[in-house]
């Protein structure tokens, strides 16, 4: 399969008073068509910010300010604002956190898919109508309420309408931030249907950036975990879970309770995310880390693929190779 | 032997209304956060409460240490009525009965340090001042992680992450050797790499001090971790209460089970198919007739529409409330 998005060595700096935060430091990434990749990582990792590098939409002291960013083969890094736009939302678009915060409280929701689907495509009120009720009937919201405002919608509903919006062009690849955090279970979980449900009928590109492990380990074909600002492993994700290879992953999964196991054992990784403005020496992950050695306090360990798709950045996979 | 009980426990809040509506109607209208509920909890054991959010978990845990009064109903502790308890005889009850809050950052005052903060219960209930109460603060530090002790005594709490913090707030709640603790979401707003040791913690300090804990959580993956019972509250109610080991292996509200099914589990080779619940959450300002789960449930007869079942037992130490049961 053809690569959608390649990100290469990407780094993404926050200019701050308390001195230069390497928020996404050497990323590279690449994503199939319709494939989903899930983004996993603590928070202040720099997943979202990688997530909202893709659409150069990184707010202010932040910066792109090196790497590639290949849409199609296309390198969006170059691009000034004007020809972005012709990307986000039609090609790449973004399903936020709190959909609340997203819609416009003064619009009724079917205004919001009238407006996005007329402002990117030459089409009449009533072509345009027509798609907004096409749309609501994907992600499964009754008609009747294309006349409702945001605040009548519950937490779900919202999230439902943040999903038509990113759908509503077509997009080649979709990006979601934490799209399910302030939803109740099983209201995730219907919302998570969804979008394994869309992911087949519109062979979509989907990255899904989460803290929640578990909730990614249902729909992702690939995992990549940040640590740091750092991809520090990349993997199939039955691979990931099964034959996880950092002490960061390791750490992570043996944190998270499992409800499906009885008298589980959990345990925890010592000490904390590292702060950014200064990031330890060497691997960044050494101070935490039950097997770091010299070399590892000393030299930053390169990203090493170890098996076709399966990358993971410590020093003690370098033999194997 | 039973350290807390509950029996019909109530609380209604009036629903704020504009100026206007004051005015043309008279009708006042309530919001029945916590409605009729009625649980045991064991000494030395965690009783895990779990539900999704509005469904009165928290209401509860203000209720059961006496942050807000009751509509309706009482509270045994260590089987003497607590539910109208005041002056002298409140604060006795507040120092055996302590309370950690869900977010860390607003839970301790931001100018004052931590000693203080975590020292201030101390004084509040004349145990100790001075070189004293700072000996017994220093222990407590220790004993939460918080180490060196003397740093973190004249931290203030923007110096400290989130898991510090959350060690911090336990400490004071530990200071004055509670003997029931409401946990109230402790690990929702902490690093997911850092909850586990949260857990373990508190888990260390129960068994040094022989704690009974009432453990809040949306997260049945965490409760079941915790917790000896677990109570499931759906719209203000406790439909289904058991032993952990029941309500895991042989649960029997729909409720229940829709919640088991859908937490996702980190193992991608048990991906799960469609669930059967449907819609969300009702309004508790005006909840459904009968069963308050009705709605959503595939199971639903007309009798579920027409009287509410009550919590009755359907095994050994399991009870739900459900006519199909």
């Amino acid at each position: 399969m053809q690569n959608l998005l390649i990100i290469e060595n990407l780094e993404v700096h926050y200019y701050t008073r308390a001195g230069t935060i390497k928020a996404v430091d050497r990323v590279s990434l690449s994503i199939k068509k319709g494939e989903t990749l899930g983004l996993i990582g603590e928070s202040g990792s720099g997943k979202s910010t990688l997530g909202l590098s893709i659409l150069k939409l990184v707010p202010l002291p932040g910066r792109i300010v090196g790497g590639k960013l290949l849409f199609n083969g296309k390198d969006l890094v170059k691009l000034d604002n004007k020809h972005m736009r012709k990307f986000r939302g039609r090609r790449i678009s973004m399903v936020f956190q709190d959909p609340m915060t997203s819609l416009n409280p003064l619009m009724r929701i079917g205004e919001h898919l009238i407006e996005t689907i007329k402002t990117h495509k030459k089409v009449t009120q009533k072509e345009a109508e027509e798609r907004m009720a096409l749309l609501l009937n994907e992600v499964g919201i009754p008609f009747e309420r294309s006349k409702d405002y945001p605040h009548q919608f519950s937490g779900g509903m919202r999230q439902r309408v943040g999903i038509a919006l990113a759908i509503a062009l077509n997009p080649d690849l979709l990006i979601a931030d934490e799209f399910t955090s302030s939803l109740d279970v099983i209201v995730q979980f219907q919302i998570l249907n969804l979008m394994k449900k869309l992911k087949t009928s519109y062979q979509m590109g989907m990255i899904l950036i989460s803290h929640d492990i578990s909730l990614v380990a249902e729909i992702a074909d690939k995992i990549a975990l940040m640590y740091a600002g750092q991809i520090v492993e990349f993997a199939q994700a039955k691979v990931f879970f099964e034959k996880h290879l950092h002490p960061y992953s390791e750490g992570l999964l043996n944190s998270v309770p499992n409800i499906q196991l009885s008298d589980q054992k959990l345990s925890y990784i010592p000490g904390m995310p590292p702060d950014l403005t200064h990031p330890p020496r060497g691997c960044r992950f050494h101070p935490r880390c039950p097997y770091a050695t010299d070399i590892c306090r000393e030299k930053e360990p390169p990203l090493i693929e170890v098996e076709t798709e399966h990358m993971v950045k410590c020093f003690r996979y370098e033999l194997r190779k | 032997m039973i350290e807390l009980e509950v029996v019909n426990l109530k609380k209604y809040f009036p629903v704020q209304k504009s100026f206007l509506e004051r005015i043309f109607s008279r009708r006042i209208e309530y919001v029945q956060a916590v409605n009729n509920i009625s649980f045991k909890v064991n000494k030395g054991e965690v009783f895990g409460l779990v539900g999704e959010s509005g469904c009165g978990k928290t209401t509860t845990g203000r209720l059961i240490t006496r942050l807000i009064e009751p509509t309706e109903g009482k509270i045994f502790f260590k089987e003497k009525e607590v539910t109208f308890l005041q002056g002298e005889e409140l604060r006795k009850f507040r120092k055996a009965v302590q309370i950690i809050f869900q977010n860390p950052y607003a839970s301790l005052n931001p100018r004052m340090k931590i000693g203080y903060s975590v020292g201030h219960p101390l004084e509040i209930h004349r145990i100790a001042t001075g070189e004293r109460k700072k000996k017994i603060v220093l222990e407590m530090l220790e004993k939460v992680g918080l180490e060196p002790a003397d740093n973190f005594y004249n931290a203030y709490p923007y110096e400290l992450s989130g898991g510090q913090r959350q060690r911090a707030a336990i400490a004071r709640a530990m200071i004055l050797n509670p003997e029931l603790v409401v946990a109230d979401e402790p690990i929702s707003m902490i690093d997911v790499s850092l909850r586990a040791k949260i857990l373990e913690l508190m888990l260390k300090l129960k068994d040094e001090k022989n704690l009974t804990y009432v453990f809040i959580t949306h997260d049945l993956a965490v409760a079941k971790y915790i917790s000896n019972w677990i109570g499931i509250m759906y719209l203000g109610e406790i439909v289904e209460v058991g032993r952990k080991e029941e309500i895991f292996s042989n649960p029997q509200h729909p409720y229940t089970k829709a919640l088991l099914s859908a937490i996702p589990v980190p193992d991608p080779a048990r991906r799960r198919k469609d669930l059967t619940l449907k819609g969300e959450v009702s309004s508790s300002i005006n909840p459904p007739s009968g069963c308050r789960f009705h709605p959503r449930c595939s199971f639903a007869t007309d009798k579920c529409q027409i009287s509410k079942p009550p919590l009755r037992l359907v095994g050994k130490d399991h009870k739900a409330a459900c006519h199909l049961c």
